[in-house]
């Protein structure tokens, strides 16, 4: 299969941005003046990492792309030494990212990684609730230390206490320091994410892979509704909800949630409300740290956290508070999810055709049951309750320089590159040491200014899923069960290419996420805020959902998303309400709108629109 | 057992898997899919007892071994000779009036059951032997269709009787020494599936074996243009375990299979054009279809291959039939490659140096 070639794509630059290159890091470059690498890149598979990033990547979000670039590839290819493959590379093109899995292509060395693999991975696949355990602890610390760690602001002059207990560091050098400190943090809190992932995936993907293998037509939601009805902390917030919401009917104050307006206006109304004492106390303790919860997927700024936007919580509450009163029970139906899943389970072995594969059977499904709990709920712990806190600090930072005039405002320091910033910092600290003006005060401003607009021009254009040449195989287990890279989705994904006039499709075609039909009215919601204009019944259509969007999976009769795949949230949500979901399905987001009629079949992931 | 105990004809729902003595193969399977609940067109059977007693009653026996007697049945053109003279003598001898009485009661009643008289039914032979590697033994597999009245439906039942004496049978027993006391033939009377839309469905994919799905092939009319691959049928791929439709492709049904109301057998007929891409099966009467192959299939044990219908003369709901059920050969009887099970580890390992295909 041939895709376009990687060079000729980046030369057709956009015009308006040429130098776009230096907004991301010299490495993810593809380059025409080193042949070797110039041929490595032609040679070599790239697809869009359209999963995590559906826009273009401002220079500061890089960081969570250089984290697991770094992580991912690290367990991979020097810690549990994966004999067939090492790391996924990077690139960029305007913006948007390109990653390929790097296969080991001499079968010695495969041969020679094959026992070190067996002893690592077998080690953590075997002690596997001991060390997940002890990961959490881990993780715990580190967003303490992210919590307990200042960004100091620049005084006139320092504390008499920097004399008197002879400190003998200033306020300046902790800023610089605290800012490295902060960005280490974050590439720590990534290099925990990914000590369980590579093993999870894999063990989810060889089971998957182990029963479609067997029944070459089963849906891979099947494969998956069997690990369904677990518990995993990722529907912790949303239960918090819940909750409140009781308390809130018991406690007889529901009509001041209901009824009081914005959250500000809200909270004031309650706090003279003696009646509300238990309620607000209650609402700390699922505050910290339950929302934290980001309303996007947490790997960009602009996806706020619900304690940063509190009218989101608000409002899932008050869906839960009308639902009560309308007698309707808001617990989500886990024993009937679990009683299909076991039936479903019992059946599908049944059909195997004999002991030995159902020995098989038991041996991978129990193994894919003890990774999914880690798989689901590292999400929580790095994506949500880290970066909702690290992007927070970061905008300390970008007060300080705002403060010192080398940015505009603090949502311009996303703009600039973490290694960027530190310079920046260099700059406004010894500026403010010496009492004269930043330099960057008159540079910055105009940089940032361009790439505002180069930001916007990347947003317009359209990212090939594809670029360079396929290759026969793949190993990697990420590739193949978080992407979905497979003969299929290729095809699908050149199909996509082909297809010039989008108003006039009139079929949309995703994974099957979640079984069923259904046909109703679509509403699309491109952010969690957009939720509350959602009706009773209706069909969300959305870029893609995270833990935050979970009251609306209360109101609508199916789900379509843009981006993600069977394990995604969309999907797992939808399969335990028992509604029908087609996810990943690219661009419906762009092709249906509001009120449109449309078509779900959960199970064959077919959109049809009624037009 | 004395002849009294054994009943001359029975009901299909009579029948079980241990009445192949008795009721044939096709018979007895039908009954124990109704048995099943699993829906058949209604029916009865002539047993083997009621086959023997007309032989005997009529004299058939023994002037039957008297023309096979110095038959050579090498001799290509005496055998056929021989067997010509046989079946007509069969197929013109009468049935005793106890026989006859027997028989037109069943087929009355039948008639009322279904709310019709002169009720068209099928009548085949069912024979004891069908399950024997080579099924010519026990004669061909007669099938009569759009039979109506007593005395056509007698008619066509001796007829299946005299299949027993076809060349080929009369061939086949003398080259394996099987003798005629040995033999035996039971015939069916069923009623006739008046089909809207008729097909077949395997409890497998046939192409890739896959046994978590069940493939349904479907066109308007009668299963005929289905089953001799005459038209590119409608398809529908059903999950075996939850029931919904997972693929389906809507062909353009150029022609069927329907009953010429004058001759009363099925004839070709063009589909008219605005007919051809309409879906030939409804999606719950797809979902009925498959919860029966479901049945079937957990019935026997093993994967089956199935021939059905819609019937036109009874309401939606209760219109779906089963009409035969066979176990499937194919993937059957291919034996998967013996790995032992292993270590979630080692196969994890395995297939990571294996990888995924892609292109």
């Amino acid at each position: 299969m041939k895709f376009p070639d990687p060079h000729e794509v980046k030369a057709r630059t956009i015009p308006g941005t040429e130098g776009w290159e230096r907004m991301y890091p010299y490495q993810y470059q593809f380059v025409t003046d080193d042949p070797v690498r110039g041929r490595y890149e032609k040679e070599t598979f790239w697809f869009n990492d359209g999963l995590h990033y559906p826009e273009p990547l401002y220079p500061f979000d890089t960081i969570w792309d250089e984290a697991w670039y770094l992580a991912l590839s690290q367990y991979n290819n020097r810690i549990f030494m994966v004999p067939p493959v090492r790391g996924v590379d990077h690139r960029v093109i305007n913006g948007y990212m390109y990653i390929s899995p790097v296969p080991v292509k001499d079968p010695a060395e495969i041969g020679k990684r094959v026992p070190h693999f067996m002893e690592r991975a077998g080690f953590y696949f075997k002690n596997w609730d001991a060390l997940e355990k002890k990961w959490v602890a881990k993780m715990e610390a580190t967003i303490r230390e992210l919590e307990a760690l200042k960004i100091p602001t620049l005084g006139e002059m320092e504390e008499l206490s920097v004399v008197t207990d002879a400190v003998g560091e200033s306020q300046g050098y902790h800023l610089l320091k605290n800012y490295d400190d902060l960005i280490n943090l974050g590439i720590k809190c990534w290099q925990y994410h990914f000590e369980f992932l590579n093993l999870g995936y894999a063990a989810y993907v060889f089971f998957l892979d182990f029963m479609q293998k067997q029944f070459p037509s089963m849906p891979t939601q099947r494969v998956t509704q069997m690990i369904s009805g677990i518990d995993v902390i990722m529907y912790r917030p949303d239960e918090e909800l819940k909750k409140l919401a009781k308390l809130a009917v018991d406690s007889r104050i529901d009509g001041a949630l209901t009824n009081g307006g914005d959250w500000g206006a809200v909270e004031a109304g309650l706090r003279k409300d003696p009646r509300a004492k238990d309620w607000l106390s209650a609402l700390e303790k699922s505050r910290q740290p339950w929302f934290n919860v980001s309303t996007g997927t947490g790997w960009f700024h602009h996806d706020r956290s619900w304690n940063d936007q509190m009218s989101v919580p608000l409002a899932g509450i008050k869906t839960y508070i009308e639902k009560l009163r309308q007698g309707v029970s808001i617990e989500r139906p886990i024993e009937k999810v679990r009683a299909e899943r076991d039936r479903i389970t019992a059946e599908y072995r049944g059909l195997l055709p004999d002991d030995a594969s159902r020995k098989q059977f038991d041996e991978l499904l129990g193994c894919a049951k003890t990774v999914f709990p880690y798989v689901e709920n590292h999400l929580f712990y790095v994506e949500h309750w880290f970066h909702s806190l690290f992007w927070n600090k970061v905008r300390e930072v970008g007060a300080i320089l705002a403060r010192h005039g080398v940015i505009g405002e603090v949502e311009d320091v996303w703009l600039l590159r973490r290694d960027e910033i530190k310079s920046a910092l260099w700059d406004v600290v010894t500026a403010w040491a010496t009492g004269v003006t930043p330099r960057g005060t008159t540079t910055w401003p105009k940089e940032i200014a361009w790439r505002k607009g180069v930001m916007q021009k990347f947003k317009e254009w359209s990212a090939p899923p594809a670029i360079g040449t396929a290759p026969e195989v793949i190993q990697e287990p990420f590739t193949i069960v978080l992407w979905g890279v497979t003969n299929k989705s290729l095809a699908d994904w050149a199909a996509v290419q082909d297809h010039k006039d989008p108003s006039r499709m009139n079929e949309l075609k995703g994974f099957a996420g979640s079984p069923g039909v259904v046909e109703g009215k679509a509403r699309v919601c491109r952010t969690v805020a957009e939720v509350s204009a959602l009706q009773e019944g209706e069909i969300l259509v959305a870029p893609t959902t995270s833990p935050s969007w979970a009251p609306a999976f209360a109101k609508i009769k199916a789900c379509v998303t843009d981006v993600g795949g069977v394990m995604s949230h969309a999907a797992i949500v939808c399969r335990e309400y028992g509604l029908p979901a087609v996810v990943g399905t690219g661009h419906a987001t762009k092709i249906i709108q509001s009120g449109m009629k449309v078509r779900v079949d959960g199970s064959t992931g077919v959109i049809t629109l009624v037009r | 057992m004395t002849a009294a105990a054994v009943p001359l004809v029975c009901w299909l729902e009579e029948c079980r898997k241990e009445s192949v003595p008795l009721v044939g193969g096709k018979c007895s399977s039908l009954g124990e899919l109704i048995n099943a609940g699993v829906r058949v067109p209604p029916g009865f059977a002539l047993t083997t007892e009621g086959y023997r007693r007309f032989m005997a009653e009529a004299g058939l026996q023994r002037e039957v071994a008297r023309d096979l007697e110095h038959l050579d049945v090498d001799d290509l053109e005496a055998l056929e000779r021989t067997s010509a003279a046989i079946r007509a003598r069969i197929e013109s001898a009468p049935f005793t009036r106890e026989l006859e009485d027997l028989v037109a009661e069943r087929y009355r009643r039948l008639g009322v059951r279904c709310c019709m008289p002169a009720l068209p039914v099928a009548v085949r032979s069912s024979a004891t032997a069908e399950d024997l590697p080579d099924a010519s033994f026990a004669g061909q597999q007669d099938t009569y269709l759009w039979i109506r009245g007593v005395d056509e439906v007698l008619h066509h039942m001796r007829r299946c009787i005299s299949s027993l004496y076809s060349a080929r049978a009369v061939a086949y027993r003398a080259r394996h020494r099987v003798g005629d006391d040995q033999l035996a033939i039971s015939v069916g009377v069923q009623k006739m599936a008046r089909a809207y839309t008729a097909g077949v469905m395997f409890t497998l994919h046939p192409a890739n074996g896959d046994r978590s799905v069940i493939v349904i092939d479907s066109n308007f009319g009668f299963g005929e243009s289905v089953v001799s691959g005459e038209v590119t049928p409608d398809h529908f791929v059903v999950n075996k375990v939850t029931l919904d439709i997972i693929d389906r492709t809507i062909s353009q049904k150029e022609m069927a299979y329907v009953v010429d109301g004058r001759t009363h057998t099925s004839r070709a007929t063009e589909v008219p054009l605005e007919r051809q891409r309409i879906q030939s099966l409804l999606d719950d009467e797809i979902t009925q279809l498959a919860w029966m192959g479901k049945r079937i299939e957990q019935h026997y044990g093993r994967p089956m291959d199935i021939e059905w219908a819609v019937d036109k003369d009874i309401a939606a709901g209760g219109s779906i039939f089963i009409l035969q059920a066979r176990p499937e050969t194919v993937w059957s009887a291919r034996q998967a490659p013996a790995t032992g099970p292993t270590s979630a580890m080692d196969y994890i390992l395995a297939n990571m140096l294996a990888g995924k295909r892609v292109g």
